[in-house]
């Protein structure tokens, strides 16, 4: 396995979400999780694209994403290069004995407990992937009944920003 | 200034210059076609929206400008996604303006609704659904910046009913909006100066020309460096006549039907210098056992195409007329200096001799019968260079592209990526009404010609006169071919009738003029007759006969090394192991059949 994080900024108009998962799809990309939201800019989105590189060559994929006319920008991210992160939820089974555990892993974790209930506990993490996977790995024992995960956003450390180095004239015509 | 946005539509379209219209009305697009009336461009009124799509990619193929269609929603815009697709895969320039239901119908499913904005986005280039008709102007102006920049290709545009019907203050946009769109023209000029020389120090070198260099218009510039440095040269389906088939440097067609020398000489290469093409799979064969001495200098305007299928040593994005040119002022330069270019003669003496030993054969006996290539040669010696050919697709394209000699761009239109069987007969109507002054010749096949031929009726009420001449053998010919070479002689659905339907009386119904011709030595004659009319379009009807296969032929997933040029060879290679009597890659022909 060898993941990428591309970090793609795309205008936002309608139908750009199916642009690229379509593309994906046909050109038999795998994307592992994708992420969307707006940016500083209201008529500019960005996709964070968790991308399996093992099976498709990273660089037919930014070539390929780039052709679509509404793709502005492609970075990669490396993990070494920016900071990454992931939300996670998960609801634990917890009796009035287990509760306090699942608390105390949660709180080395630096996770919080947004839901509690008298057969389960809900917490909320965020963080790497690595970090995640290993809380989901510590609460398995108490038994998960649901789980759910954002997908990964990221943005590169230090001063520069992805729009850097080229202005990005969106005049909408008339 | 105050207008509907239907007024709007037509408006632009003028515009951006639009001389005619392909397309077929329907209620979503209706509020367009009122405006249509008053307006200077022609419309042609085809029987299909697929014959009006191929119709627009004919006239696209045939002048170099962006190629119009319009239809209505729901079945209008799906009966033109096979044209779409086509024009994707062939990078057509084609403008597609479609009717949609009003906004609010949008998504719940109306009369004759289909998300053809959804359905088309794997097929074009880009599209958009215009909400507002204060847009319109720049979608469409977009779309035909879009349409014929950078790599050429479809754009549909996609108008709902009530946009078309609503009043507003029109104003064409001085500027295009498009920051994620920046084609690159010129190529890196350290990257240039790489190709340069590396192409002085080839001892074995090859143009390797494609379809973007007709595009790019390069045929000049390809032809300055050839004969600069006395380079072979071979042009792929898409590229016939971007460098003049009978110039003593054109070693021919590569490809699984390609000429013999030209396969070869890829193969063989220790240089390939690939100009606007894309190393497809039916040029490449397998692609591990492709030209396995060659290093790649390859030039494309499309960044994803380099590196896709082989990677290149020398990449340079950009157009190829302007890249061509590039390389070429490099090497003067390098000549200048002092460089030589190394000795070719071993080389061409290696070519020459696979030419003169590997000519293409078929066997015409004087009284047997017909044979579909003396059908073609007879045309091509007939045309002379002179004249644009269209084709469907089977043995007759392959033939068509084989036997016929071309001269000049834009003089041989053929549905190449996509294979579209039917593309022939609105694609013909669609060169002839772009070139109204050249004699257009359609060589269809049976099959192929039975997918459109309703747009014969176009070709007649809009006095369209192409020559359209069906190679009749009554079969599926590329199909039976793969069935008597890989599944054993069972043909399984392949025979047509070659008398259903009559193809004459089928002409004089739709107003055309029919000829038959089922001997060799009437073929002549029938053509004088054909080409005389003039005025009215033709339909010959060539019986011939059913059991000719298509060589030379590289089996698909093969390797070049084993091209094999006659039936004779292939029965003979059949019985070879593997890995048989001093072929590299090994003359083991598979035994499933390939894809």
């Amino acid at each position: 396995m060898s993941m990428h994080t591309l970090s793609v900024l795309v205008e936002n108009k309608p139908g750009v979400l199916a642009r690229v998962a379509g593309l994906f799809s046909r050109r038999g990309f795998n994307i592992e999780s994708l992420s969307v939201g707006t940016t500083e800019s209201p008529h500019v989105s960005r996709m964070t694209i968790l991308v399996d590189a093992e099976h498709s060559p990273l660089e037919q994929v930014t070539k390929q994403l780039n052709k679509l006319i509404n793709v502005l920008k492609i970075v990669e991210l490396t993990p070494a290069e920016a900071v990454e992160r992931e939300l996670q939820l998960i609801k634990v089974a917890a009796t009035g004995t287990t509760r306090s555990e699942i608390i105390e892993i949660a709180d080395v974790f630096r996770a919080k407990v947004v839901d509690v209930d008298v057969e389960s506990v809900t917490v909320e993490v965020t963080g790497s992937a690595d970090k995640l996977e290993a809380l989901v790995r510590l609460l398995e024992p108490y038994g998960i009944r649901e789980l759910v995960r954002s997908g990964m956003i990221a943005l590169g450390r230090g001063s520069r920003s992805i729009t850097e180095g080229r202005t990005l004239r969106l005049q909408r015509s008339a | 200034m105050q207008m509907t946005g239907a007024q709007a539509v037509i408006a632009t379209l003028e515009t951006e210059g639009v001389d005619v219209i392909f397309g077929h009305p329907g209620g979503a697009i209706l509020p367009a076609y009122d405006p249509l009336l008053d307006s200077p461009m022609r419309h042609v009124l085809a029987r299909h929206e697929q014959g009006a799509g191929h119709m627009a990619e004919g006239y696209a193929h045939a002048t170099g400008r962006v190629g119009v269609v319009m239809a209505t929603s729901g079945p209008g815009g799906t009966n033109l996604v096979t044209a779409l697709a086509d024009a994707h895969m062939d990078s057509v320039p084609v403008v597609a303006i479609t009717g949609q239901v009003a906004r609010r119908a949008v998504g719940g499913d109306a009369f004759q609704e289909a998300d053809i904005t959804g359905i088309t986005m794997p097929v074009t280039k880009h599209n958009e659904l215009v909400r507002d008709p204060a847009r319109i102007a720049g979608a469409i102006k977009e779309a035909f910046h879009i349409a014929a920049t950078g790599r050429p290709g479809p754009v549909l545009v996609d108008l709902p009913k009530d946009v078309l019907v609503e009043t507003f203050d029109y104003r064409y946009p001085d500027q295009l909006s498009l920051p994620g769109y920046r084609p690159t023209v010129r190529g890196h000029s350290k990257m240039v100066r790489e190709a340069a020389r590396e192409i002085l120090e080839a001892q074995r070198p090859v143009i390797y020309a494609g379809g973007g260099m007709i595009k790019a218009g390069g045929d000049e510039q390809l032809r300055e460096l050839a004969e600069m440095l006395e380079l072979p040269v071979v042009t792929t389906l898409m590229g016939r006549g971007v460098f003049p088939d009978d110039h003593p440097q054109h070693l021919g067609m590569p490809g699984m039907h390609g000429h013999w020398t030209a396969i070869t000489a890829l193969q063989r290469a220790d240089l390939l210098i690939a100009l606007g093409t894309r190393f497809d799979d039916r040029v490449t064969g397998d692609l591990t056992r492709f030209a396995p001495d060659a290093r790649v200098i390859h030039v494309d305007i499309d960044p994803a195409e380099i590196g896709k299928n082989r990677e290149p040593d020398v990449p340079i994005v950009g157009d190829g007329a302007v890249v061509t040119q590039q390389i070429t002022d490099a090497v003067r330069r390098l000549l200048a200096d002092g460089a030589r270019r190394a000795d070719l003669d071993p080389w061409w003496a290696q070519l020459r001799t696979w030419r003169d030993e590997h000519p293409l054969r078929w066997d015409q006996q004087a009284d047997g019968p017909l044979k579909p290539q003396t059908v073609i040669d007879a045309l091509g010696r007939r045309l002379d260079g002179d004249g644009i050919v269209v084709s469907g697709v089977g043995q007759h394209q392959m033939w068509a592209s084989q036997l016929i000699r071309y001269r000049t761009p834009r003089t041989w239109i053929n549905s190449g990526g996509l294979g579209t069987m039917g593309f022939c007969v609105p694609a013909a109507i669609g060169a002839k009404v772009g070139c109204p002054d050249t004699t257009v010749v359609a060589i269809d096949g049976d099959g192929s010609f039975q997918m459109t031929l309703q747009e014969l009726a176009t070709a007649s009420t809009e006095r369209v006169p192409v020559i359209f001449c069906v190679i009749n053998n009554g079969v599926l010919g590329m199909v039976r071919q793969w069935q008597e070479l890989f599944y054993g002689q069972r043909y399984s659905q392949i025979d047509l009738r070659a008398d259903v339907p009559d193809l004459v009386k089928l002409a004089d119904a739709m107003g055309c003029v029919g000829y038959r011709c089922e001997r060799a030595e009437d073929v002549d004659q029938t053509l004088d007759k054909a080409f005389a009319v003039g005025d009215a379009p033709v339909v010959v009807d060539f019986r011939v006969d059913p059991e000719e296969k298509v060589f030379p032929f590289v089996p698909a997933g093969g390797s070049n090394d084993d091209v094999i040029e006659s039936l004779e060879e292939w029965h003979a290679r059949q019985d070879l192991p593997a890995g048989g009597p001093g072929e590299p890659g090994g003359a083991g022909l598979p035994t499933v059949p390939p894809s």
